[in-house]
């Protein structure tokens, strides 16, 4: 309607963008403004709301407010069939290939031009030919999907995304299934991209990448945009401050940690996935009674495949795990007998394994202790103990309301992970594995279930935290390991640790100075 | 010579029982390769017999008792595509009721309108059945025995739905992997999320494949009650709609295999038939329910793995819903 | 488009299955009267059938025993996750162990027949459900299909055994001999009389005492042991279960065991309690009725028995209804049992959305008074 220069108009502008799940604030009245012809971040926290707001803009999620301009023209995006028409492609973070389909099949579906296969096939073919040659996305064309490497998968998605016509394409952590090299090379792929006129947006939460690949950066936080800088004027520093948002930053009070005696020891432990990929190569560490060991990171870099190997839930491919002088692994302890060797295990996915959604809150607080001595009476459950048992718990966490017979799932988050972190700790644990403890948890509780880490701490146990909060892992970690590919690329005394040398570390940088 | 022409025979019999398996494994596999579990082909195809005998007897036309047992099937379809696809309920459990709905509904509709104890009126001639076409010269040809019987009993002597059933084979091959629905069809039984991004309606896909597979057992009900027998009788699938699906997971959810598998399920089911109570030399009597239930445990141990492997579509059986 | 809407408790167990009974019967009448009776006339007929005299009643109940162990049956393995189809074939090859002892151990005193019975159906049924179970958990064979097919497998083995084996010399139907009559399950009405009440004669026999305290007992192991703790963590959450040290592929094969023996029950009360002989399908479908049965009682014992009563009076009411009504016989007993699993089962998603929202707007009233 506003008779703008099309030339001069940014490729994707996004205009008040509200969205709610129920009680989460997903996005904030959000705007953006991308430029044509450039590579545009996104960068933001695990929930900051930025898959919520490339899902709307491809037709996936509708917004509740706002309005979605593609280049000087506003668009209505009800499903991905318009945002493909507006020209927008989007390659997810999970793939959304066929796995058991051809690489031509699976860019064709859906854009098939005929009703007979042969001669949309072979259109592809030739339009494929010329892709390859314009940015250098060679990809076997009659190859079974599912047989290729996971960089190749990714192609895949792009040819898709191009093969549509797509003049801006969306990049949802698309790093985050890359070795460096591999995400070195899709880089240079987006810079072919870009010289050819086409629209990147790259939405990812690692500074490095955002520092190596985009012209202009957008940060969100909590589902609103808070700062938005060219690249080149900006540091990961600055970047980092904004994502995190120091003014909120949580320092728990706590003495200087008295370490005892080593309780679990670690040894050359290797974890591979369902494919046989090593996601945890050869870790070596300890954990002494009286610390708190925090393992920092960006997700996906082994963590979780670290945490469920020492709790028994995995069996690692290599190593030992040494708990109060057992050797675990060796000994085929599983994750019930580790309990009771005085292992406790907060997971980080609570909802996928902390508890069962059906339960009331007294049944989940014996989950994985319902065969202790306390909560049985005879061949049954002691009914009178699991309940008493529960409205403890429930007490001495403060978990709201405190109702043992309510489901689990009517208890808001912070409340159903007190009652995790009391059910864990009850326990009398030796050694605690921790987990994303404040991970969609409110504010209050999560100062709560620190306190109650450092405490358990003070009482001279073990506690391996993993958290991809620096802020927390700063605020209670005693001695900090940093995890990236696998790897431990760095150990930090707490008190020397800062956000900058920790994000460093965590992007793969060693070796930087002291600050 | 003798044994020449027992085999004949027997093959032409296996065609005969193939024809409604083949029918139902192939409404069978439109249905799952979209992701919707096809546990509703027995009651589909029994409601089908009923209404295309009914529809026969009434109003002494063939062709339109097969309209009415495709309406009825397809209408069978509509009600599991609505459970299980729109309101993603159980599929199996929407399965099972429909075959239980309709192994009541049958008869006691039989029974309010014929009044002759749960059965249709006998069906009689060429108008109100399909009866077997012979082709040009196969009497003659029968004295000759290869190739003349051959062509006598093999070829001709069918009726027009196993040479429907017969052409369905390489259709749905075709179908299926030659043009866009079949591609979208066999993607959307893998991975459902990867059609919904490329913009396509997996709703509406998993209706269309539901209702073909309504078609399909609409003939094949159509054919047991209008063409094998003169009539609908009482349960007369006889678990004809769970044999047809285990030849669909013994031919790997594929066209051409799913033909072998309910080929070789038919010719146990004509050899049972023919050899009972006949001793054979060297085993002797071989009881005839174990080769009646040769498909069965065939399938089990298909699916065990011990005989090969079966690849079902990876997202059968799950109602589809947009991730959060 | 999100996750179907939550109901509380009470409505969930109570509200809802009444709501989808209720669309079932209604539908029913719509066919009753489509057949051309009155559904009201009907359904008068029917409830007079099934509960208007000792007889009916005892019928009724007789009928319901069968029901409430394959009900049993099919909701334990649904606690642990699995979908048991093969609660029929079960049922038949556990009755063929108990109807194997009561042939040859039939001339000893009953209760030592009583004890070796029981165990010898459980036996049969877990055996038969074994396999599917195992399957399942070693190597993954969909548990619905492999269950239907060792339906078939079952029937064609009982087949084979009555038509060649066990069918008595001289006689054409394949049947076995009549049991002996140390090895018939007492009738209710006689140990009613014993204890001085009189109630007429009726199928209805010591297996409905028995099935009660099998419902007790499931009860009590599911909810209130640790081994059931262990089975409904596995069914609703199997990587919980992994977390808390459960090995899920375990508790489905011992959860088939149970569900299996439970099935197998069925010849106390059908072969033992009535028929006195083994005769070719004598199940008779209730492994599949036992599907309508868990699902309508939310898998909980006593839904299963209110449930299982119910479709015991839906069989002795809808055959006492075709003597009247000769159009409404069995096979409308069946459509019923049939459109019960649609809406129970099936389609009981489509009165949740409308109902949570007409609760909360309800309880939104009452907030605003």
């Amino acid at each position: 309607m506003e008779p703008e220069a099309q030339a001069s108009a940014p490729a994707l502008e996004l205009r008040g963008i509200d969205k709610r799940f129920g009680p989460v604030h997903a996005n904030r009245t959000v705007s953006l403004s991308v430029a044509a012809g450039s590579i545009h971040g996104l960068i933001g926290e695990n929930g900051a709301g930025k898959s919520t707001l490339m899902n709307i803009v491809y037709g996936f999620h509708r917004a509740d407010a706002g309005e979605i301009w593609v280049r000087g023209r506003r668009v209505e995006i009800g499903s991905p069939q318009d945002a493909i028409a507006a020209g927008i492609g989007m390659v997810h973070q999970h793939f959304m290939l066929v796995e058991n389909f051809t690489v031509l099949e699976n860019v064709v579906l859906g854009a098939e031009g005929g009703r007979r296969l042969a001669g949309s096939l072979a259109a592809a073919r030739t339009g494929l030919a010329q892709l390859a040659r314009d940015y250098g996305l060679d990809v076997p064309l009659d190859a079974i999907v599912s047989e290729l490497p996971v960089g190749l998968q990714q192609r895949v998605e792009i040819l898709k995304a191009l093969h549509r016509g797509a003049e801006i394409l969306i990049l949802d952590e698309p790093t985050a299934v890359l070795t460096p090299q591999e995400a070195d090379q899709l880089f240079r792929m987006l810079g072919r991209l870009r010289a050819q006129g086409k629209t990147v947006i790259l939405v990812t939460h690692k500074l490095r990448e955002i520092m190596a690949a985009t012209d202009r950066v957008t940060v969100m936080r909590q589902g609103a945009i808070v700062g938005e800088f060219e690249t080149r004027a900006t540091s990961p520093r600055e970047l980092a401050e904004k994502m995190v948002g120091r003014a909120v930053l949580l320092r728990v009070e706590k003495a200087p940690a008295r370490p005892g005696a080593t309780l679990l020891t670690v040894r050359d432990l290797e974890v591979r996935d369902r494919l046989g990929v090593a996601r945890v190569k050869g870790l070596s560490f300890a954990v002494r009674a009286g610390e708190i060991v925090g393992i920092a990171g960006v997700a996906g870099n082994g963590q979780s495949e670290l945490l469920e190997a020492l709790a028994g839930i995995r069996p690692p491919s290599r190593g030992e795990i040494v708990l109060s002088g057992r050797e675990l692994v060796r000994e085929g302890l599983d994750a019930r007998a580790r309990h009771r060797l005085g292992l406790a295990h907060v997971p980080e996915d609570r909802l996928r394994m902390g508890v069962v959604a059906g339960f009331s809150a007294q049944d989940n607080a014996i989950l994985g202790y319902h065969d202790l001595p306390a909560y049985r009476r005879g061949p049954l459950l002691d009914r009178a103990a699991i309940l008493a048992g529960c409205g403890k718990k429930m007490a001495a966490y403060d978990v709201r309301p405190p109702e043992p017979g309510r489901r689990i799932t009517e208890f808001s988050g912070g409340n159903q992970q007190k009652l995790v972190l009391a059910r864990e700790i009850d326990s009398d644990p030796r050694v605690l594995l921790v987990g994303q403890p404040t991970r969609g948890v409110d504010i209050g509780a999560i100062e709560f279930i620190h306190r109650q880490l450092v405490a358990l701490r003070d009482a001279g146990k073990a506690v391996l935290l993993v958290s991809v909060e620096l802020d927390e892992i700063l605020g209670l970690a005693d001695r900090i390991l940093v995890m990236n590919a696998g790897e431990i690329v760095g150990e930090v005394a707490g008190a020397d640790a800062t956000e900058e040398k920790l994000g460093l570390m965590m992007a793969g940088v060693k070796g930087e100075g002291h600050a | 010579m003798e044994t020449y022409t027992l085999i004949v025979l027997l093959l032409a019999a296996t065609i005969r029982v193939a024809t409604p398996l083949l029918l139902a494994a192939l409404a069978g596999l439109f249905s799952e390769r979209s992701g919707v579990i096809a546990l509703g082909l027995e009651g589909m195809m029994l409601g089908a017999a009923f209404a295309a005998a009914a529809a026969s007897a009434v109003t002494g036309s063939v062709w339109l008792g097969l309209g009415a047992g495709i309406a009825t099937a397809v209408a069978l379809a509509l009600l599991l595509a609505f459970a299980g696809v729109t309101h993603r309920g159980n599929q199996v459990v929407a399965g099972m009721a429909v075959n239980i709905m309709v192994a009541g509904l049958g008869p006691a509709l039989a029974l309010a309108w014929f009044n002759l104890g749960g059965q249709t009126p006998q069906l009689e001639g060429a108008g109100q059945r399909f009866l077997a076409l012979t082709w040009p010269w196969a009497d003659a040809a029968r004295a000759a025995p290869f190739p003349g019987l051959l062509y006598a009993e093999l070829l001709s002597g069918h009726n027009l739905v196993v040479y429907f059933a017969a052409a369905l084979v390489p259709f749905s091959a075709w179908v299926l992997y030659r043009t866009r629905f079949g591609l979208r069809l066999r993607a959307v039984g893998e991975n459902p999320s990867a059609v919904d991004t490329a913009g396509i309606s997996v709703t509406r896909l998993r209706y269309q494949a539901v209702m073909i597979s309504g078609v399909l057992c609409g003939v094949a009900g159509t054919y047991l009650s209008t063409a094998a027998s003169a009539g609908f009788v009482r349960d007369m699938t006889a678990g004809k709609g769970y044999l047809a699906l285990a030849a669909l997971i013994f031919g790997k959810w594929r066209p051409y295999p799913t033909l072998g598998a309910c080929l070789l399920f038919a010719f146990t089911d004509a050899l049972a038939t023919r050899l009972q109570g006949v001793a054979l030399p060297l085993v002797g009597v071989i009881p005839v329910q174990f080769i009646l239930a040769l498909p069965y445990v065939l399938t089990v141990l298909l699916l065990a793995g011990f005989v090969g492997t079966a690849v079902a579509p990876k997202a059968i059986g799950a109602p589809y819903a947009k991730e959060k | 488009m999100s996750a179907p809407a939550k109901l509380p408790r009470w409505a969930e167990l109570g509200l809802l299955p009444a709501v989808n009974l209720v669309a079932a019967l209604l539908l029913s009448g719509v066919i009753i009267r489509l057949i051309g009776e009155s559904p009201w006339a009907a359904l008068k007929l029917l409830a007079d059938g099934a509960f208007g005299s000792q007889e009916a009643v005892g019928y009724t109940l007789y009928y319901a025993t069968n029901f409430i162990f394959t009900g049993l049956a099919v909701a334990v393995a649904y606690h642990a996750g699995l979908f048991n189809i093969g609660a029929e074939g079960q049922a038949y090859i556990g009755g063929l162990g108990t109807g194997l002892v009561c042939l040859w151990l039939g001339a000893w005193p009953f209760w030592v027949v009583l004890p070796l019975a029981i165990l010898a159906g459980a036996v049969g049924g877990a055996a038969w459900a074994f396999i599917p179970g195992w399957l399942q958990a070693r190597r993954g064979s969909h548990i619905v299909i492999t269950t239907i097919m060792f339906n078939f497998i079952a029937s064609a083995v009982m087949t084979w055994l009555l038509v060649n084996i066990l069918i008595k010399p001289g006689q054409q139907s394949p049947e076995s001999r009549e049991f002996a009559a140390n090895a018939f399950m007492p009738g209710l009405h006689t140990l009613l009389g014993k204890v001085g009440l009189a109630f007429t004669a009726t199928p209805l026999n010591l297996a409905f005492l028995l099935a009660l305290a099998a419902s007790f007992l499931v009860w009590l192991l599911v909810w209130r042991t640790r081994w059931g703790y262990a089975l409904r963590v596995a069914g609703q959450n199997p990587a919980a279960a992994v977390y808390a040290g459960i090995l899920p592929p375990r508790v489905t094969i011992a959860a088939m065991l149970l569900s299996g023996a439970l099935a197998g029950s069925l010849g106390l009360n059908e072969l033992m309690g009535a028929q006195h002989r083994i005769l070719l399908d004598f199940p008779g479908g209730a492994g599949f009725v036992g599907i309508a049965v868990a699902l309508m009682g939310r898998n909980h014992p006593v839904g299963i028995f209110l449930a299982a009563v119910l479709f015991g009076a839906l069989m002795q009411g809808g055959s006492q209804l075709s003597f009247d009504m000769p159009r409404v016989n069995r096979d409308m007993v069946v459509v019923i049992q049939g459109l019960v699993i649609l809406f129970c089962g099936a389609l009981e998603n489509v009165a949740r959305v409308p109902l949570a929202a007409l609760l909360a707007r309800l309880r939104g009233e009452k907030e605003a008074e």
